[in-house]
């Protein structure tokens, strides 16, 4: 049942989606996240899926598209990057206030100007306040895994928001990895059948989505948006723990690598966290007590769970691949720090901004940093770079 | 509450008065009028009630007074004119 493949990323999304054989699919090109939606073209020209495939003029057509189909019922996917997710952002809004489980491939690519392809979170953090689910892939398998735990969580009854899956441009996307995929029977036993919660086409019951609400109205519906957030938390570990009886492989909110004993320890998303877990074990050899917290959710924010994680480990650092302009460092550092105490010492690192390379010597001199942090007592500078040339 | 705010009831407009709207009312001569019904094709608010193909008058509940019926009855009939609307 289990294969064991070698694929991109772009691949292994494309892969998840082919075995899931969604209803309908939006399709627009931008790199780095085209090679995706072309790899699943494909398989609907082939007869492989019986998905139903719009192709349109850009990618706020894309979202549109999916809007209309989710609310006529149907299992709904697209992909995007960068400048799509911004132009598709007004409907990516509606589609989850309006409570559409759509679920999308963000393939993360830094946002103009100047241009630039390559990979950096700026694209998903700018619309972290959407209300969609974000998660955040180390390597092709977790693409694969994740897209198919997608559907379940996005589409679950205390939920019913849609989900980005996210993974890091061209490091991700364009990299072949080895990865164990489960096969269509499989996917779709897991997935189940689409049941969903209203349908434009239930001609039997019928609706009207996306009307006019005054303030009379319109508040407590965001509050409802809210507390699906909140319940998407057990739902995602829930949803990630089923997915481990199947494959061995489990998914939470978070992954914690030699963090038990760890004095010091990196906290970032993505395949950086690769790096770090090398960059961990060398110093570790060094004697240096290294661990590495890698978040995969960012929405909804497991803030209680990274505080604990903090303050346990006492002295982090933080690594933001963007920037809150205005703000110093970045979203997740902020997040992190608006729940822990004034106790872990915790700095905040820029980096990797339009695709710059960190290098595992980088990460290891951040560990180093960290223990004279701890050391001394004294955080120094909280705000840094790493990588920027000055 | 149901979510997404979606409205769950078929044809619930209708019960959402607008006439508290208007400035002007139209008011219907009876006598004067051929019920040729161009005032109840163009109304654009579904507000002139026609009973037995015969024009019956207005739905002031929903009437926003803005005077097309007046406009398109024909100038050699005139069965309809805006008087402004002193509230009730």
């Amino acid at each position: 049942m289990h294969k064991q493949v070698a694929m991109t990323g772009n691949d292994a999304g494309a892969e998840a989606l082919k075995d899931v054989n969604p209803d309908v699919a939006a399709v627009f090109p931008i790199t780095p996240q085209t090679e995706l939606m072309h790899k699943f073209t494909g398989y609907v020209h082939d007869g492989v899926v019986d998905t139903e495939l719009i192709p349109v003029e850009s990618e706020h057509s894309a979202q549109s598209a999916c809007f209309g189909s989710a609310a006529a019922g149907a299992r709904t996917v697209t992909a995007t990057s960068s400048q799509g997710l911004l132009l598709m952002a007004e409907i990516c809004a509606l589609t989850a206030s309006t409570r559409l489980p759509v679920v999308m491939p963000v393939v993360n690519r830094a946002i103009s100007a100047p241009i630039n392809i390559h990979c950096d979170h700026s694209d998903s953090m700018f619309v972290r306040d959407a209300g969609w689910i974000q998660l955040y892939c180390e390597d092709t398998q977790e693409v694969y895994d994740t897209v198919i735990q997608a559907f379940r969580i996005a589409e679950h009854k205390d939920v019913l928001l849609p989900v980005m899956v996210c993974l890091d441009g061209f490091i991700i996307s364009h990299t072949m990895e080895g990865l164990q995929i489960i096969g269509p029977e499989a996917a779709q036993k897991f997935v189940g059948e689409y049941d969903p919660a209203f349908s434009l086409l239930d001609t039997a019951t019928p609706i009207s989505i996306g009307p006019l609400h005054l303030a009379e109205y319109y508040f407590e519906c965001r509050r409802q948006m809210i507390e699906a957030m909140d319940q998407a938390r057990n739902v995602i570990v829930d949803v990630g723990r089923q997915y481990g009886e199947l494959t061995g492989r489990t998914y939470g909110h978070t992954e914690s690598y030699r963090l038990d004993d760890a004095e010091v320890a990196i906290i970032a998303l993505g395949s950086t966290c690769g790096t770090a877990k090398v960059a961990a074990d060398r110093v570790r050899e060094k004697g240096i007590k290294a661990g590495v917290l890698r978040l995969r959710t960012f929405r909804p924010f497991p803030g209680q769970q990274l505080a604990e994680i903090v303050g346990r480990v006492g002295t982090v650092a933080v690594m933001d691949r963007s920037v809150s302009y205005g703000q110093q460092g970045g979203p997740v550092f902020h997040e992190i720090r608006s729940y822990t105490s004034d106790g872990p010492q915790m700095i905040s690192y820029v980096y990797g901004l339009g695709g710059r390379d960190v290098f595992t010597r980088d990460l290891e001199g951040v560990f180093e940093e960290l223990v004279r942090i701890k050391q001394s007592g004294d955080c120094g500078e909280v705000f840094r770079y790493l990588g920027l040339r000055e | 509450m149901p979510i997404g705010g979606i409205i769950f009831e078929s044809g619930n407009s209708h019960g959402y008065v607008t006439g508290g709207w208007r400035t002007f009312i139209p008011v219907h001569d009876r006598e004067k009028c051929i019920s040729c019904l161009r005032c109840w094709i163009l109304c654009p608010d579904s507000a002139v009630l026609v009973v037995d193909g015969k024009m019956a008058g207005f739905d002031y509940e929903h009437c926003k007074g803005c005077g097309i019926c007046a406009r398109e009855c024909p100038k050699k009939v005139q069965a309809i004119t805006m008087k402004l609307d002193e509230g009730s």
